[in-house]
C-alpha cells in the first residue's frame, strides 16, 4: 500500500473522532481564551498534554490559581484510567520501535477505542496505529486552533455535534460484542458502570468503573485458573 | 501570570498525563506475555467501551428526584443512541451509524425538541 493510501485508510478510520475532536477542541480553545490563557499556550496544551477532559481541568485550575502540586495530583487522578489502557495494550505495542513513545503519548479514550476495535489481522500494524494516533491529535490541535483564533464569533450552529463521540463508543461496543460473542465483559461493565453511577461523584465515575472492572476481571482470572502446577503434578 | 510559570504549569500537566499512559509499559514491560495480562487484553477493551457508553449517557436519569426528569438533552440522547444501534445492526456501516445518530441528535437539540 502506498503511503498516501495508508494515510487515507487511517483517515477514514479516524473520521468519527474528527467530528468529535474538532468541536470539542474548539470549545477548549474558546474556554482557554475566555479565562485569559494566551492563544499560544492553549495550542501548546493541545500539543503537549493532549487529554480532552484533562485540558479542561487544567484551564479551570489555571483560572483558579491552583498550585503545581495540586495540578499534578488532580491530573493524575483524572487520567489514572489510562493505566488500565496500557495494561491491555502491552502485547500489542511490542516491537513498535521508534513509533512506540508517540503511540503511548497519544493514547486518549478515543484512540484506545479505535485501536482495540481493529480486526485481529491489523492489530499488530504499528504503522496504522501510529497514523491513527497522529491524525486524532491533528483533529484535536486543529479544533483548538480554530477555537483560540475565531473564538465565539463562530457562525455555524454546531450544538450537539459532540454526540459523535458517544455514537462512536456505541458503534465500537457493538463491534466488540460481535467479535467476542461473550456476555462477560459487558455484564461486568454494566455492573461496575451502574454502580459507579449510583455511588461515585461525576469526576471519579470513569476511573471508578474502569478500575472496578479490572479488579473483577483479575478475580475472575484467579478463580478460573487452577493453582500452581507444583501441587497438581502427578 | 509570567510566561515561565505558565510553561511550568503546562509541563506539569503534560508530565502527569504522560505518566498515567506510560507507567504500565515501563513497569510491566517483561510481563506482556503473562496469561493475566493476555486475559485483561482480551476482556478489558470491550468492558471499557461499554463503560464509556454508560459515562457518555450519564446525564440521562429519568428517575432522579423521584419524577420523570431527564434534563434538556436526556431524551434526545437516548433516541439518538437507539438510532445509532438500529442503523448499525441494519447496515453495519460505522460512519453511516455515527453520522445518522449525530444528525438526529443535533436536530433534536437545536430545535429544542424532546418528548
Amino acid at each position: 500500500m502506498s503511503s498516501l493510501n495508508a494515510w487515507r485508510a487511517a483517515g477514514t478510520l479516524t473520521m468519527p473522532v474528527m467530528f468529535g475532536y474538532l468541536p470539542l477542541g474548539a470549545a477548549f480553545g474558546i474556554l482557554a481564551i475566555e479565562v485569559g490563557v494566551p492563544g499560544w499556550a492553549a495550542l501548546l496544551m493541545s500539543l503537549a498534554i493532549y487529554a480532552g477532559a484533562g485540558q479542561f481541568l487544567a484551564v479551570a485550575l489555571l483560572a483558579a490559581g491552583a498550585g503545581l502540586v495540586e495540578v499534578a495530583v488532580a491530573t493524575l487522578m483524572l487520567n489514572s484510567r489510562h493505566l488500565f489502557y496500557g495494561l491491555s495494550l502491552l502485547k500489542r505495542f511490542k516491537g513498535a520501535g521508534w513509533r512506540k513513545p508517540y503511540m503511548i503519548f497519544s493514547l486518549t479514550d478515543e484512540t484506545y477505542s479505535l485501536l482495540t476495535a481493529l480486526p485481529p489481522e491489523r492489530a499488530r500494524d504499528h504503522a496504522l496505529a501510529f497514523r491513527i494516533g497522529l491524525l486524532n491529535q491533528t483533529w484535536w490541535v486543529l479544533g483548538s486552533l480554530v477555537g483560540a483564533l475565531i473564538g465565539s464569533t463562530l457562525e455555524f450552529d454546531s450544538r450537539g455535534i459532540e454526540f459523535a463521540l458517544t455514537a462512536l463508543f456505541i458503534v465500537l461496543t457493538l463491534e466488540q460484542a460481535r467479535r467476542l460473542r461473550q456476555a462477560l465483559p459487558f455484564v461486568i461493565a454494566l455492573a461496575t458502570g451502574g454502580g459507579a453511577l449510583l455511588l461515585l461523584p461525576d469526576r471519579h465515575l470513569l476511573m471508578g468503573a474502569i478500575g472496578a472492572a479490572s479488579l473483577v476481571l483479575l478475580a475472575q482470572y484467579r478463580l478460573q485458573t487452577p493453582d500452581q502446577p507444583k501441587e497438581s503434578r502427578p | 501570570m509570567s510566561h515561565a510559570s505558565l510553561l511550568l504549569f503546562i509541563a506539569t500537566c503534560a508530565l502527569a498525563t504522560f505518566a498515567t499512559r506510560v507507567i504500565p509499559f515501563v513497569a510491566l514491560a517483561r510481563q506482556a506475555e503473562h496469561p493475566l495480562i493476555l486475559h485483561l487484553g482480551r476482556y478489558l477493551p470491550p468492558a471499557v467501551m461499554m463503560i464509556l457508553v454508560i459515562h457518555a449517557l450519564r446525564d440521562f436519569r429519568p428517575l432522579a428526584e423521584g419524577q420523570l426528569n431527564a434534563g434538556a438533552t436526556g431524551w434526545p440522547m437516548i433516541l439518538a443512541s437507539l438510532t445509532v444501534v438500529g442503523l448499525h445492526l441494519w447496515q453495519r456501516n460505522a460512519l453511516l451509524s455515527i453520522i445518522g445518530g449525530t444528525a438526529a441528535y443535533m436536530t433534536m437539540v437545536q430545535l429544542g425538541w424532546s418528548p
